[in-house]
């Protein structure tokens, strides 16, 4: 094969704004926030973006954040599809259209306000004839539904427990305690709490569900040569991958042999192929986590554990600090903020930079990946 | 067991009656407000024959194969000549879930109700999403939740639903 993504690009800025349940601005001017903080981060000047990339569910198009931040001639421009399946595939098209010379600096965000905006699922005038007409008229109306429908089967198969779920929840709130910027930094969970906790639809009770925030991230991904010259340690994209299963269903993935084997497995086979290293290289890794039984499969699926493992995998604070793969250190979609999965990716660089509000000793591998449930991606990143 | 196939009304994709509803038409609820399906012209038919209190899913008449959710050719010989075969209506529940509020006003009343996937007798990999309930046309929340059980077998039924016959599911007397 001649051409290769691995480390063939870096990310080199970061930016975001503050997470809450409601914050004042459009999530134009908060794409916009996030988007000027990234550059600052990078040290490289706005004309300078030529590509941008981020998702379909966007409300903000290139062409709204390209004039009022003051970009140059845009040569690349994507959107990935799926919701949060998109997240790391924003990175990967910057990392594929730089490598191959389409763009020099590429800027992929995600704003959002769906901490005080619409919950999708309430819409009753626009719906997806396909699948909806299988599942929303019978009471199946929200993305915890749908994946509580795998979880329990996941839970019926395998002898995952509440336990299990709530080892993720935990490790999640307890990263979000360490960290200032996190929605739920000074909010402690216990066990009680959660086994008390009122449910959201069963088997999945409030804490399996990641918050509602208003708020926006960025990046920004350039060439390795042009990283080192820019102001913070390059943090190098080393593989990319998305994943979209034969006779995969999105969200309600249930009419195929196996629907516990998601997209997580089809990404996870492409992005080691392409790596220089494997899954028990991974010093810490953000895993998609709007739901907390998409840990346990995301787990299974990248190749941490086996087939049925994942839920004993959490045991044992093994997703904790110390443990045997630290996760989503700032606190995740559960406790930091969700954002579609975006503000996993600037961890996983604070944490190659050494910069982490829950730093991992020495960590210089990690994985990033996107929704586990929906057609998905993950990225390899290395300091 | 007779599985009789026939051709769908609309196998040219030209579905008539119920299923000209448009995804963008406020009126795709009941006067309660229980969501109606939407359907697109593959699943038309579904509903078309739901409607006369059939139970039909989608099959290639090239190699056979039954296929679901319904789409335009066969995923295994990429045949276009599709038919609908008449299921027995049995199945198994592969999993359920007990929703509880937030949820939309009409379901919130009914809540914490069950909505269970079956897996079809003919085809386990079909797993239709409904409700189990104990009479075709009570609420969602008729069954209590000592009574779910993954691997419980049920049988079809049909209720009324705004201009819609939905499947809902029986538990099959022991």
């Amino acid at each position: 094969m001649a051409a290769t993504l691995k480390d063939a690009t870096a990310i080199v800025g970061i930016g975001q704004t503050p997470f809450a349940k409601r914050l004042p601005q459009t999530e134009k001017e908060l794409a916009c926030r996030a988007i000027l903080a990234a550059l600052d981060d990078a040290g490289i000047a706005p004309s300078e973006v030529d590509a941008f990339a981020s998702y379909t569910m966007e409300e903000t198009d290139e062409v709204e954040v390209a004039k009022a931040i003051g970009a140059g001639d845009v040569t690349f421009f994507s959107k990935v599809g799926y919701g949060g399946g998109g997240s790391c595939a924003t990175v990967g098209h910057l990392a594929a259209a730089v490598a191959t010379g389409q763009a020099s600096v590429g800027v992929a965000w995600r704003s959002r306000k769906r901490g005080s905006g619409p919950r999708p699922w309430r819409n009753t005038a626009v719906q997806l004839p396909t699948p909806g007409q299988w599942t929303r008229p019978f009471g199946l109306l929200r993305p915890a539904d749908e994946i509580g429908m795998l979880a329990r089967r996941y839970m019926h198969e395998y002898g995952a427990t509440r336990d299990h779920l709530f080892n993720v929840a935990l490790a999640c709130r307890n990263r979000a305690n360490q960290n200032p910027a996190a929605m739920m930094y000074e909010r402690p969970l216990t066990r009680e709490m959660y086994m008390t906790a009122r449910w959201i639809s069963e088997p999945l009770c409030l804490y399996d569900n990641c918050l509602e925030t208003d708020g926006a991230l960025a990046c920004v991904v350039v060439s390795a040569e042009r990283a080192r010259d820019c102001r913070h340690r390059p943090v190098y994209v080393h593989s990319v991958a998305q994943g979209l299963p034969a006779q995969h269903h999105g969200m309600v993935n249930y009419w195929n042999d196996d629907p516990l084997t998601g997209p997580a497995w089809t990404a996870a086979r492409h992005l080691w192929k392409q790596a220089d290293f494997g899954p028990q290289d991974v010093d810490v890794a953000q895993i998609y986590d709007a739901f907390t039984p998409l840990i346990p499969l995301s787990l299974e699926g990248y190749g941490f554990c086996g087939r049925g493992e994942g839920g004993a995998f959490t045991e044992g604070g093994a997703l904790e600090i110390g443990g045997r793969l630290p996760l989503n250190t700032a606190g995740g979609g559960l406790s930091e903020a969700y954002v579609h999965g975006f503000n996993l990716i600037n961890e996983g660089v604070r944490q190659l930079r050494g910069v982490s509000t829950a730093q991992v000793p020495d960590a210089a591998t990690c994985l990033v990946t996107a929704g586990e449930g929906v057609p998905t991606s993950a990225i390899l990143l290395r300091a | 067991m007779t599985e009789p196939s026939t051709t769908g009304p609309s196998a040219t994709g030209a579905a008539t009656g119920p299923s000209t509803t448009t995804p963008s038409t406020p009126g795709a609820t009941t006067a309660e407000g229980l969501l109606l399906p939407v359907p697109d012209e593959d699943g038309a038919p579904f509903w078309e024959y739901a409607a006369r209190g059939e139970l039909r899913v989608q099959a290639c008449a090239s190699c056979g194969r039954l296929r679901f959710p319904p789409r335009p050719c066969c995923p295994h010989c990429q045949s276009f000549d599709a038919q609908w075969r008449l299921m027995s209506g049995r199945g198994r529940i592969w999993s359920f879930v007990r929703p509880h509020p937030p949820l939309l006003p009409a379901y919130a009343e009914q809540a914490p109700y069950n909505v269970v996937l079956v897996e079809l007798a003919e085809d386990p990999r079909i797993r239709l999403a409904g409700n189990l309930v104990t009479a075709p046309d009570a609420p969602l929340d008729s069954v209590g939740p000592d009574r779910l059980r993954i691997g419980a077998r049920v049988q079809v039924a049909f209720a009324r639903l705004g201009g819609f016959s939905v499947p809902r599911w029986l538990l099959e007397k022991a």
